[in-house]
């Protein structure tokens, strides 16, 4: 048993179109991997299905040990059980997706809040839970540079803003593994960097990342792994500077200078 | 015929017309919810029924329907179903239901996908990412043409005089068969107008209230 993720044979379709043609990968405990590729090479379809977002036809997620899902057994399937399970892995969207009726403070707390107020032992401590939900959110925000930002709404706040409240929102929840599908992509460039630097941060905390992006240089600097995706396969995958240093196959050499340039 | 007299047989009028309106929303709007749900159905029979419906009741008048409610039980059973007020508010439910039920489904089926998603990885349940996250915003968006459909309703409820329920243009009518006036029928007027003002501003107010975020 190694890894804190491993994902065995994963294959989905939609319609006539294999997107995910046999996935096998396992990742380690404070390993952070960014999955590059063209579009439509499945990279974005990977990471909803170990979100749960997608269904697979075929193939096993594990998790600390644990199948979260066996396409072969349905009892690994259950709507309730997979809404636990979800919570091993966190998403931050390539839109943000905040609840624009919430303020920054509020998106981070609500689902810890709707979480906690299933547990039995809510009832006699509330006042306490409640704050320690709001002290945790508040920490996140400081620890993504947005302390003063705690009580604005989503529209107050620029793009990179509202994307490093997403990602405090993701790591509320405590997840194992924290995946980013394309974190960066409906960033301007120059706002970029600074959501790039609070996962950075996170990487240097060890924190465990998937992370599929399009941001080479920073793929390779953050990485101790790097995926590359094409046609629903791993065509190549390796430490980066073997990855971006010397690519092995055909494609992935175009794939660089097609996005390098 | 003095204005006082007038006045007060007018208000008796209106306040038939205002049980019609506020009986008619507070059945509707939930009715309505759960009709743009079947609409919205994953399940074919329930989708097209409820789709169907919505059809036949935006497709006919609802003075029509009104009448039917009213005579349709004795024409077909032979039995006086429901009394005068009460056809008219099932009548009205019904039509209003169908309407707001494609205000609703128009409003759910614009809320980005990826509002569901994210509650979704966060562990939500379907019902806590409906309420808590989905709603709100669904009613930001349809609080516009809402206001439009409760409008028409006010002034939708002088059609319950065509099975002799004695709302305000009713009783407004009264006075030119008895009397020979017809001011009074032009007076009540002013009661829609003054009803319509005060919703204007009611949802304007309510606009105001959900200015704080943006859809």
């Amino acid at each position: 048993m190694s890894g804190i993720l491993q994902v065995q044979g994963l294959k989905k379709h939609f319609d006539a179109t294999e997107v995910l043609n046999g996935i096998d990968f396992t990742l380690d405990k404070g390993e952070v991997l960014s999955i590059i590729g063209s579009s439509g090479s499945g990279k974005t379809t990977l990471l909803r299905c170990l979100n749960f977002l997608e269904t697979p036809d075929e193939g096993r997620i594990i998790v600390n040990g644990e199948t979260l899902f066996d396409a072969a057994d349905p009892a690994t399937q259950r709507d309730a059980d997979i809404r636990q399970k979800r919570l091993r892995f966190g998403l931050v969207f390539q839109n943000f997706n905040l609840f624009p009726q919430y303020t920054a403070l509020q998106n981070v707390t609500l689902a810890s809040e709707l979480l906690a107020k299933g547990k039995p032992e809510y009832q006699a401590n509330k006042a306490k839970i409640h704050n320690e939900i709001k002290q945790n959110a508040l920490a996140l925000l400081e620890q993504v540079g947005l302390s003063d930002k705690a009580d604005n709404h989503p529209h107050q706040l620029s793009g990179g803003q509202q994307q490093r409240v997403a990602i405090a929102r993701a790591l509320a929840l405590k997840p194992d593994i924290l995946c980013f599908d394309e974190p960066t992509s409906a960033l301007d460039p120059e706002i970029s960097g600074e959501v790039l630097r609070a996962i950075r941060k996170l990487a240097e905390r060890r924190m465990t990342m998937v992370i599929v992006t399009h941001e080479m240089g920073f793929a390779r600097e953050v990485s101790s792994r790097v995926m590359f995706m094409d046609g629903g396969r791993i065509a190549e995958e390796g430490r980066p500077e073997a990855v971006f240093g010397a690519p092995k196959s055909e494609r992935l050499r175009a794939f660089l200078k097609a996005v390098i340039q | 015929m003095d204005l006082l007299t007038v006045t007060s047989r007018l208000l008796e009028g209106f306040s038939i017309t205002c049980k019609i309106f506020a009986l008619t929303l507070v059945f509707a709007l939930p009715l309505g919810l759960v009709i743009a749900f079947c609409s919205m159905s994953k399940v074919r029979l329930v989708k097209w029924l409820s789709r169907t419906f919505v059809w036949i009741i935006r497709g006919t008048p609802l003075m029509l329907q009104v009448i039917v409610v009213f005579y349709g039980p004795g024409l077909l059973w032979d039995m006086q179903a429901f009394g005068r007020l009460d056809a008219v508010l099932i009548a009205f439910i019904i039509n209003y239901a169908a309407y707001f039920s494609e205000i609703y489904r128009g409003g759910i089926e614009s809320i980005p996908k990826g509002q569901y998603e994210a509650g979704q990885v966060l562990g939500m349940t379907k019902a806590q990412i409906f309420f808590r996250v989905i709603l709100l915003q669904v009613v930001k968006r349809i609080l516009p043409p809402m206001s439009n459909e409760v409008i028409t309703l006010v002034k939708d409820t002088s059609l319950a005089r065509i099975i002799a329920v004695k709302e305000l243009i009713m009783m407004a009518q009264e006075y030119i068969a008895t009397y020979a006036l017809i001011w009074p029928l032009f007076y009540s007027g002013a009661f829609y107008l003054l009803f319509c003002g005060a919703l204007t501003l009611l949802f304007g107010y309510l606009e105001k209230r959900l200015d704080y975020f943006r859809v």
